[in-house]
């Protein structure tokens, strides 16, 4: 799924690195907990979180992640978004809350790559 | 060690939870520009960001100190906080002594020394109560 389909189908908005929108990626997860994102988390490339603070944008850059979702229509500080645009991260942000946005792109094809920890 | 080796040094701000993880960030630059296989430069930047993250949490700072080889890469992390009582117990999954306003920010949920653990080759944890933390790291290359 590129990030552009991810875009449509949160109905999200752009905040950061929109230049890399067409970018294709083949997993996500879903946390506020950043511990269990460097803990369980291996190759996904999209990060939804309703936690806002610039210890997610840093988690993301140590995942290699290359795009975070904002949910429950958290906005992301200048800082935050800052660091992502040093880092090449895309920033979305929605209004949905966590369990419709992860649903919606699992429903679409978008898996967590794996299942167990 | 080679003599060749290459030293990076970190002071780590305990002041400051916004600012955590920046030498983690310099750090990755620094081994992606060196040329190191993406998979070792992220269990490097996993295991000192996690590490980071405990010092300004427990210890109010410290130091990084980083020194690069060709076939491996070493993390001591140092600082004068108040020292681990129980190590064991704190290698444990889950188990955490830090306060709830920082779980609130998305930490704090016991997993910062076992995925320490996890991403390095070796670990050792040297400890003294009211005297500080030291912990040595190595990712083989």
């Amino acid at each position: 799924m590129k990030i552009n389909e991810i875009r449509d189908l949160l109905e999200a908005d752009v905040l950061c690195c929109s230049e890399y929108i067409d970018k294709e990626v083949y997993s996500a997860c879903g946390s506020d907990m950043m511990s269990d994102v460097l803990a369980y988390v291996k190759d996904q490339a999209v990060l939804l979180t309703g936690l806002v603070n610039s210890q997610v944008i840093r988690t993301a850059e140590m995942m290699d992640m290359i795009c975070i979702v904002f949910v429950r229509s958290k906005a992301p500080t200048e800082e935050m978004l800052a660091l992502a645009k040093e880092s090449g991260i895309v920033i979305l942000a929605t209004g949905m809350r966590m369990y419709e946005a992860c649903g919606k792109l699992y429903a679409n094809g978008l898996r967590g790559n794996g299942g167990k920890s | 060690m080679a003599a060749d080796a290459l030293h990076f040094r970190f002071i780590v701000d305990g002041e400051n939870f916004t600012s955590a993880g920046e030498a983690s960030v310099e750090v990755k630059k620094k081994l992606r520009q060196l040329g190191f296989a993406p998979e070792v430069i992220r269990r490097v930047s996993i295991a000192m960001y996690e590490g980071e993250i405990n010092m300004v949490i427990h210890a109010g700072g410290g130091e990084a100190e980083i020194t690069v080889d060709p076939d491996r890469i070493v993390i001591v992390l140092e600082d004068h906080g108040p020292g681990i009582a129980d190590i064991e117990l704190a290698m444990q999954e889950g188990y955490s002594t830090a306060p709830d306003n920082i779980r609130s920010l998305g930490f704090g949920a016991g997993m910062g020394l076992p995925n320490m653990k996890r991403y390095t080759d070796e670990m050792k944890i040297e400890s003294e109560l009211g005297q500080g933390t030291k912990i040595t790291m190595v990712v083989n290359v």
